[in-house]
C-alpha cells in the first residue's frame, strides 16, 4: 500500500511539474532555436513580451475580450440565478438547463453555432462578437456559482429584513446582492481566466480579424517559433502559482475546494 | 423563500439573461441546424436549400474513422486519468497540511495553464530538439534522440494533462468527507489497507468516480488544441475535424452536421450514464 | 402593558399541497401579554406565527390586528418585530447595522439611528459591541441582538421563533428569565413558538397547546398542567398517569373493580372515561389496609434521583403507574413490595382522548 501511495504520487507530481520545468528552461534559452542542453541564459524572450508590438497588442486584446466577456457572464448569470431560486417559477429546471448547456457541450459546437450566427447577419470577423460569444459560453460559471451562494444562504434573511420594514426590492438591494457579491467575484474570474485561455471559439468567430493570445500562441506553434511563447507560458504559471498559494496561505483553500473542513487537524494528529 | 408568486417585474428582471440565451445560443444552434441542409458552394459559400449531402457524409468511411477515434480516445483518457486520478486524490486527502496544501498548489497551477500552453510545452517535451529523448541520450541511456510527438501517445498524454486537475477537483470533496471510520472498521476485521481500499473504498466511491469518468469523457471530446498541436490528421479529433471543415476546407454545411452529431453524442452518453447510474443506485 | 396588539385569528388553515399543516384555528390573543404556541415538531406553530407575521399566506381565514383585517398585507408593512430560529442576523453588517437596519431604510437620520442604538444595547446588556461583527460574537450574544433589532421600531407584535433553541441549556434558561423580564418592562405583545413545554411555563402569560394543525387547549400555565383538557396535553406537559376507566355514574368510575370518586366525571353507562393524575398527586401506600381511592400493585422499579424520587408500579394496568415525590415524601418501599396507589379525587382530572 505505501508502495501505491508513492508511486501514484511521485509519478503524477513528475508528470504535473515536467512541462512546466522544460517551458521554463526553454524560456531562458539564449538560442533561437530550441535545443537541449540549454545553450545559455537570456531573458530577451520576456522582453519581447514588452517590446514587440504583436505580442503587446494579442495580450491587450485577450484582456479587453475577457474582462467584458466576464462582465457579460456575469450580467447574464446573475438575474437569472436569483429569479430562479428566489420566485416560484414554472419553467425553472429548462430554464436552468438553457444556462449550463453552453459549457456543457463541446466548445467547438458554440463556435460553430456564434460563427453561422455573426455570417448570417452581416457582421462578420468583429471584437464584440468573441466577447459575447465568450460571455454566453462561460456564463454557466457564474451561474453555477451565484445558484450555489443562492441556496446556501439562509431564508430567513430576507424574511428578517422584509419583518424590519424593507420592500422585496429594498430586501435584494441591501440584503441579497451584499451577500451574493463573493460569488458573482469568483465567477467573474472564473470566466476571466477561462476567455484568457480561450481558443476555438475565438478562432472560429472572428480568428483572422481578431488576434487573442491563444491564437497567436497557437499560429506561432503552427508557422514559426520563437522562445517568447515560452515566457508566455512561464509568466502565466507564476501568476497561477502565485495566486493560489496566496489563497492557500491567506484564505480557505481546502474549504474553497469543498473539503471536509475539520480534515487537516484529523491528519496531523 | 422559493415560495413566492413571480410578479410582472420578475419576468421583466428574468427576460434579460433568457433572451440573451436564445438569441445568442439557441437561435445560432438553431442556425447551425438550418445550415447543415443547406448546398455547399466551392470556394467557402452556402446557399439556402433543403440537401441530405452533409448528412449523407456521416456515413461515409472518413467521418466514421473520425467519430470512432475521438469516441475511443476520450474514453482512453478517462479511464487512464480516472486510474491514476481516483489513488492520488485517495492518498492526497490523508496527507498531512504541508504537503497537502502543497500538492493542490502544484494541480491548481497546473489547472490553470490554457490548453495552447500545455499542448506547446508537451510538443517540446515529447519533441526531438529538447525534450525526454534528449535527456536520456545526454545520460546515456539512449543513442538518438527521437521524437514522440506528433502522435497517438502524445495526444493521450495531453488530453490526460489538462482533464487530471479537472477529475481531482471533482473526487477531493468526497474523498475528504469520507468516514475514517469505515476503512477503520473493515480493519478492525482484518482486511489490509490494500484490501479495504478496494473492497470498501472504491465501492463507496463509485457515483464520484463515474463522475470524474463522464467529465473527463465530455471534456476531452470537446479539446481542440491538444490534438490539433500533438496529433497528425490521423489523431484529429471531431472537433478539430469540424473546426477544420468550417475554417480552411470551407465545408460549413457539413461541418454543421458533424456539430449536432456531436451534440445528440454528448447529450446521449451524459444522459444514459446517468440514468444507469440512479437505476444501480436504487437496486444496492 | 400596551393595549395594542390584539390579535383575532379567524379559522385559519394553511394547505402545502395535500399536508394540512394548520387544520383551522380560531383564536382571540389578549394584547400585551406573552403568550406561548407550545407544541411538538410538525403540529402547526411555526406556519400559525408566519401567517401572523405575513410570511405564509393562509389558505383560508383572516387575521386581525387591533381589528384591522391584516391578511393581505405583505410583512413589510405589519409593524412586527420577528426573532427567526436561526436568529438571520445580516452577516455583512456589523451588530449596529443590524439593529438599525429598519430604521436605515426608513430613513432615519444616522445620529438619531446611533443613539437609538446604543439604547437598545443597553436595553439588552450588550452596551459597546456596536461595532463588532456578527461572526464575533457569542451565541447568547447574538440571540440578544436578534431581540433588540426586532424591538428597535417599537412594533405592535413581538414574534418570536424557537428563539432559544440553538443555545445550551444554561444559557438558554437564563434568557429565558431575561426575555420574558424584557417583555414585561416593555409591556409588548409577545407570541412565542417553542417545544419546550419548561420554556413555555416559565416564560408565558397563556399556552396555546397545539397539536397536528389544532388547538388543544388554551390556558394560564398552571391551568393547562392542572387541568389538561385532553390526554395530549396531559402527557405533553410534564408527565401523567393515564387510567382508562369506565364510567359507573355521576362523579363516579370504575378501575379493576374498585371504585373511585373522580369530580366531573358523568358517564354512567359503562363507557370509557381518561383520568389523569399526575405522579406527584399520586400516594402510595404499604400494606392491606383501607385506603379510599386506591388501587393494589407491585412496585417493580424505585428511582431515587435525590432531588426527587419516582416509583413504578405494576397495576395490571396498560402502562406501570408512577408515582413521584420529594424525598422527605418517601414511602420506605423496595422492588417486589406489595403497595396500594391512592388517586386523590382533587387531583383527578377527566380528559378527552
Amino acid at each position: 500500500m505505501r508502495a501505491l501511495k508513492w508511486t501514484t504520487t511521485g509519478l503524477t507530481l513528475v508528470f504535473l511539474v515536467a512541462p512546466l520545468l522544460v517551458i521554463a528552461i526553454v524560456s531562458v534559452n539564449e538560442n533561437r532555436y530550441m535545443d537541449f542542453p540549454p545553450q545559455g541564459l537570456s531573458f530577451e524572450w520576456y522582453w519581447a513580451l514588452w517590446t514587440d508590438l504583436g505580442w503587446r497588442s494579442a495580450i491587450l486584446t485577450s484582456l479587453t475580450v475577457a474582462s467584458l466577456g466576464a462582465l457579460v457572464a456575469v450580467a447574464i448569470a446573475t438575474p437569472l440565478a436569483y429569479v430562479l431560486r428566489a420566485y416560484r417559477i414554472r419553467l425553472s429546471p429548462l430554464l436552468y438547463a438553457l444556462g449550463i448547456l453552453p459549457f456543457m457541450l463541446p466548445p467547438v459546437i458554440s463556435a460553430l453555432g456564434a460563427q453561422v450566427f455573426w455570417n448570417a447577419a452581416d457582421h462578420a470577423g468583429r471584437i464584440e462578437n468573441v466577447i459575447i460569444a465568450h460571455g454566453i459560453f462561460f456564463s454557466t460559471l457564474p451561474l453555477i456559482t451565484i445558484s450555489l451562494a443562492m441556496e446556501t444562504m439562509d431564508p430567513a434573511l430576507p424574511e428578517a429584513a422584509q419583518t424590519l420594514g424593507a420592500n422585496p426590492r429594498t430586501t435584494f438591494r441591501t440584503i441579497t446582492l451584499p451577500l451574493l457579491v463573493p460569488s458573482m467575484i469568483t465567477g467573474y474570474a472564473a470566466a476571466f481566466v477561462l476567455s484568457l485561455n480561450e481558443y476555438i471559439i475565438a478562432f472560429l468567430v472572428a480568428g483572422f480579424s481578431v488576434q487573442t493570445l491563444p491564437i497567436k500562441i497557437f499560429n506561432g506553434i503552427r508557422y514559426g517559433f520563437t522562445p517568447t511563447i515560452a515566457s508566455v507560458a512561464v509568466v502565466f504559471i507564476v501568476i497561477a502559482a502565485t495566486v493560489f498559494s496566496l489563497f492557500a496561505v491567506f484564505g480557505n483553500l481546502l474549504r474553497f475546494l469543498g473539503a471536509d473542513p475539520a480534515i487537516l487537524e484529523r491528519n496531523d494528529a | 423563500m422559493s415560495d413566492r408568486k413571480p410578479t410582472h417585474g420578475t419576468y421583466a428582471v428574468l427576460a434579460v439573461p433568457v433572451t440573451m440565451l436564445v438569441v445568442f445560443f439557441l437561435v445560432p444552434f438553431g442556425i447551425m441546424v438550418a445550415s447543415s441542409f443547406y448546398h455547399r458552394v466551392e470556394g467557402g459559400f452556402y446557399t439556402p436549400a433543403f440537401e441530405l449531402n452533409s448528412w449523407r457524409r456521416l456515413f461515409t468511411e472518413v467521418f466514421i474513422e473520425r467519430a470512432v477515434f475521438s469516441i475511443g480516445i476520450s474514453l482512453l483518457a478517462g479511464a487512464v486519468c480516472i486510474a491514476v486520478a481516483f489513488p492520488f486524490t485517495f492518498f492526497l486527502t490523508r496527507m498531512k497540511r504541508r504537503p497537502h496544501v502543497a500538492l493542490l498548489v502544484v494541480v491548481m497551477s497546473a489547472l490553470s495553464l490554457s490548453e495552447v500552453i500545455v499542448g506547446f510545452t508537451w510538443s517540446v517535451l515529447l519533441g526531438r530538439a529538447a525534450g525526454i529523448s534528449n535527456i536520456l541520450v545526454w545520460l546515456g541511456v539512449m543513442d538518438e534522440a527521437r521524437a514522440y510527438q506528433p502522435g497517438f501517445v502524445a495526444v493521450l498524454l495531453g488530453l490526460c494533462y489538462i482533464a487530471f486537475p479537472y477529475c481531482v477537483l471533482t473526487l477531493y470533496p468526497s474523498l475528504s468527507r469520507l468516514d475514517r471510520e469505515v476503512t477503520e472498521a473493515a480493519q478492525t476485521m482484518g482486511a489490509s489497507p490494500w484490501r479495504t481500499f478496494w473492497t470498501v473504498v472504491v465501492p463507496i466511491s463509485r457515483p464520484i468516480i463515474v463522475a470524474g469518468f463522464l467529465l473527463v469523457f465530455v471534456f476531452t471530446l470537446g479539446s481542440y488544441l491538444i490534438s490539433a498541436i500533438l496529433g497528425r490528421p490521423e489523431h484529429w479529433t471531431l472537433s478539430v475535424f469540424i473546426s477544420d471543415q468550417a475554417s480552411f476546407n470551407a465545408n460549413v454545411p457539413f461541418a454543421a452536421a458533424m456539430a449536432i452529431f456531436l451534440t445528440v453524442l454528448s447529450l446521449a452518453v451524459v444522459g444514459v450514464v446517468t440514468v444507469v447510474e440512479s437505476r444501480t443506485r436504487r437496486l444496492t | 402593558m400596551q393595549e395594542r396588539g390584539g390579535l383575532r385569528l379567524q379559522e385559519l388553515v394553511k394547505r402545502f399541497g395535500d399536508l394540512e399543516a394548520v387544520a383551522g384555528v380560531d383564536l382571540e390573543l389578549p394584547p400585551g401579554r406573552l403568550i406561548s404556541f407550545l407544541g411538538p415538531s410538525g403540529c402547526g406553530k411555526t406556519t400559525l406565527l408566519r401567517m401572523i407575521a405575513g410570511l405564509e399566506q393562509p389558505t383560508a381565514g383572516r387575521v386581525f390586528l387591533d381589528g384591522e383585517d391584516v391578511t393581505d398585507r405583505p410583512p413589510h408593512s405589519r409593524d412586527i418585530g420577528m426573532v427567526f430560529q436561526t436568529l438571520a442576523l445580516f452577516p455583512h453588517l456589523s451588530v449596529s447595522g443590524n439593529i438599525g437596519y429598519g430604521m436605515k431604510i426608513r430613513g432615519v437620520a444616522q445620529a438619531e439611528i446611533r443613539r437609538r442604538v446604543d439604547e437598545l444595547l443597553k436595553m439588552v446588556s450588550l452596551e459597546g459591541t456596536a461595532d463588532r461583527r456578527v461572526s464575533q460574537l457569542s451565541g447568547g450574544q447574538r440571540q440578544r441582538v436578534a431581540t433588540a433589532r426586532a424591538l428597535a421600531l417599537e412594533p405592535r407584535l413581538f414574534l418570536l421563533d424557537e428563539p432559544l433553541s440553538a443555545l445550551d441549556a444554561n444559557l438558554r434558561e437564563q434568557l429565558q428569565v431575561e426575555l420574558r423580564l424584557l417583555q414585561q418592562k416593555l409591556g409588548i405583545t409577545t407570541i412565542m413558538v417553542t417545544h419546550d413545554q419548561r420554556e413555555a411555563m416559565t416564560m408565558s402569560d397563556l399556552v396555546v397547546v397545539m397539536q397536528a394543525g389544532r388547538v388543544e387547549q388554551v390556558g394560564l400555565p398552571l391551568e393547562v398542567y392542572r387541568r389538561p383538557a385532553t390526554a395530549f396535553v396531559a402527557r405533553f406537559i410534564g408527565s401523567t398517569n393515564l387510567l382508562e376507566t369506565t364510567g359507573a355514574g355521576d362523579g363516579r368510575v370504575r378501575l379493576r373493580d374498585r371504585d373511585l370518586a373522580v369530580p366531573g366525571a358523568d358517564r354512567s353507562d359503562g363507557g370509557l372515561v381518561l383520568v389523569s393524575v399526575r405522579p406527584e398527586d399520586a400516594r402510595l401506600h404499604v400494606g392491606l389496609g383501607a385506603v379510599p381511592n386506591a388501587i393494589p400493585g407491585t412496585v417493580v422499579f424505585v428511582r431515587d434521583l435525590g432531588e426527587l424520587f419516582e416509583c413504578y408500579v405494576d397495576c395490571e394496568l396498560r402502562e406501570h403507574v408512577v408515582v413521584a415525590g420529594s424525598p422527605r415524601e418517601r414511602v420506605p418501599v423496595d422492588q417486589g413490595d406489595a403497595v396500594q396507589v391512592e388517586f386523590p379525587p382533587d387531583a383527578c382530572v377527566v380528559v378527552r382522548a
